[in-house]
């Protein structure tokens, strides 16, 4: 069953935002993790020395492991950062600052 | 109660001064057990930076054993460095202004003449060392010997290296002695460990262990925090600090103070340091400080503005009034030594006083002068004279 029916949540009007160039659709109030989650997107970071595949960990801003580059600006936390229309959200090699 | 446990030596403490005793008794052939009421580098070892100095230490005892625990972290990272995140940065010292320098300038020159490695760096050089920092800058100087470990890591691995028992989670309520006074071991919360020698690696709750001995040591915490950035590529070489910290780290004032101190890490993370309060062990976040520490690390590197910094921590540096450790045995118990009170510069006095401590602890002549360190060099508290 869908939970947004579960907790009879009536959001508004999705909006569009971009991940690696592709468009995904958010709702209003979702966090960028959730965001990618509900487009079965989990991981969005690559991590600085073994390249290896990251996405949400703890899901409440403590951990770190769920870095993104969000309008160009890397180590946002996902799971904290809410999504806003037209985001262009690229996931994260190593640090982010190598460009 | 679990069973009685016996061993050669008890230290409590598993930080960073602890393990650096366990690592040197038991390699000196002694049974060692390590107990620590929290986890290990639960204290001020998981809450610094990891600084190997002796850019920051005027000539005396201090930079005495520095030197020493330089030459003992230089042998241990042969074995251990990958581990504990061993570099040899070098550490660079700026002044902002002429004044300054000068004064920094006759500093090295004592410190030089101790058998520190400090080498003066025109305002112009400067940027060949650390192309990123500041303009303007008057000069400094640069001292190759500084290094830095990862703490956490560096307690862990000495420990694991020593072999010690560790009992962690275990809390000493108090030292046990005979009715002659002789150390016999300790009560934990649970259960007794019996030991001829005891040696307090308590670290900022040093006062408190020697207090559950029966003997005073008047350790105070000194709260500092470190601001952390997001992780970055590699761009701040050494560890770099403004002049004006030698002056804060010696000073006696209560109020806050702080000085930039910063460095990279080797997992990414820029630190940034220092500031130094003594509010007793109160943990709450400080906004004027954290700021205080992002404005003077801007000062220094302009390009840390458009850097995020993610989290602060806080710590307490245990210090006692001359701000020079307790290293040594306690003539008014025997059995019991002290290893605590290292201030700010734990880490770096580590290898040093466990060596010393392991040469107390099996009847061999210091390797260096203890009489500075003497636990017992404090007056007494008005109640201990009454007694």
């Amino acid at each position: 069953m869908n939970p947004m029916e579960l907790a009879g949540a009536r959001p508004q009007p999705a909006f569009e935002v971009t991940f690696d160039g592709r468009t995904v659709e958010a709702l209003p109030g979702r966090t960028i993790a959730a965001a990618l989650w509900a487009a079965g997107i989990t991981s969005w970071r690559t991590t600085r020395d073994g390249g290896r595949p990251r996405g949400v960990f703890c899901g409440i801003g403590v951990c770190f492991d769920c870095l993104v580059t969000v309008n160009d600006r890397p180590n946002q936390r996902a799971c904290l950062v809410p999504a806003r229309p037209g985001d262009v959200i690229r996931t994260q090699e190593g640090t982010g600052h190598a460009h | 109660m679990s069973e009685p446990l016996t061993c050669d030596v008890v230290v409590v403490g598993a930080g960073m001064t602890g393990a650096a005793c366990a690592l040197y008794a038991a390699r000196a052939g002694l049974d060692v057990t390590v107990v620590d009421r929290g986890p290990v580098a639960g204290g001020t070892t998981g809450a610094g930076e990891g600084n190997l100095l002796v850019s920051d230490k005027e000539p005396g005892p201090e930079l005495r054993l520095a030197l020493l625990s330089l030459r003992l972290w230089a042998d241990l990272a042969q074995e251990l460095g990958r581990e504990v995140e061993y570099e040899a940065k070098g550490g660079l010292v700026v002044a902002a202004n002429p004044e300054t320098l000068d004064a920094l300038g006759t500093f090295a020159d004592a410190q030089r003449a101790a058998g520190v490695t400090a080498d003066p760096v025109p305002a112009g050089r400067l940027h060949d060392l650390e192309p990123l920092l500041a303009p303007g800058l008057a000069g400094g100087v640069h001292y190759p010997q500084d290094a830095q470990v990862m703490p956490a890591l560096a307690a862990a691995h000495l420990l694991r290296a020593s072999g010690a028992r560790l009992l962690a989670g275990r809390e000493v309520t108090r030292v046990l002695h005979t009715p002659e006074g002789t150390v016999r071991g300790v009560r934990t919360d649970r259960g007794d460990l019996h030991a001829p020698a005891v040696v307090n690696a308590a670290g900022t709750w040093g006062g408190e262990l020697a207090a559950r001995a029966g003997v005073s040591l008047p350790v105070l915490p000194r709260r500092g925090f470190v601001l952390v950035t997001e992780p970055l590529p590699p761009r701040i070489r050494h560890k770099v600090y403004a002049a004006d910290y030698v002056a804060d780290v010696a000073s006696d004032s209560a109020a806050l103070q702080t000085s930039p101190v910063v460095e990279g890490t080797a997992a990414g993370p820029v630190l940034i340091g220092a500031s130094r309060e003594r509010v007793g062990f109160d943990r709450s976040l400080s906004l004027p400080a954290v700021r205080a520490l992002a404005a003077g690390a801007t000062r220094l590197f302009p390009f840390l503005s458009g850097v995020r910094a993610v989290r602060t921590y806080a710590g307490f540096r245990p210090y006692l009034p001359d701000h020079l450790p307790a290293i040594g045995p306690d003539p008014r118990m025997p059995g019991l030594f002290h290893a605590c009170g290292h201030e700010g510069a734990g880490i770096g006095l580590a290898p040093g006083t466990g060596l010393l401590i392991a040469q107390a602890l099996t009847g061999h002549p210091p390797g260096l002068d203890l009489t500075p360190f003497r636990p017992d060099r404090f007056p007494p508290t008005a109640q201990e004279a009454e007694q």
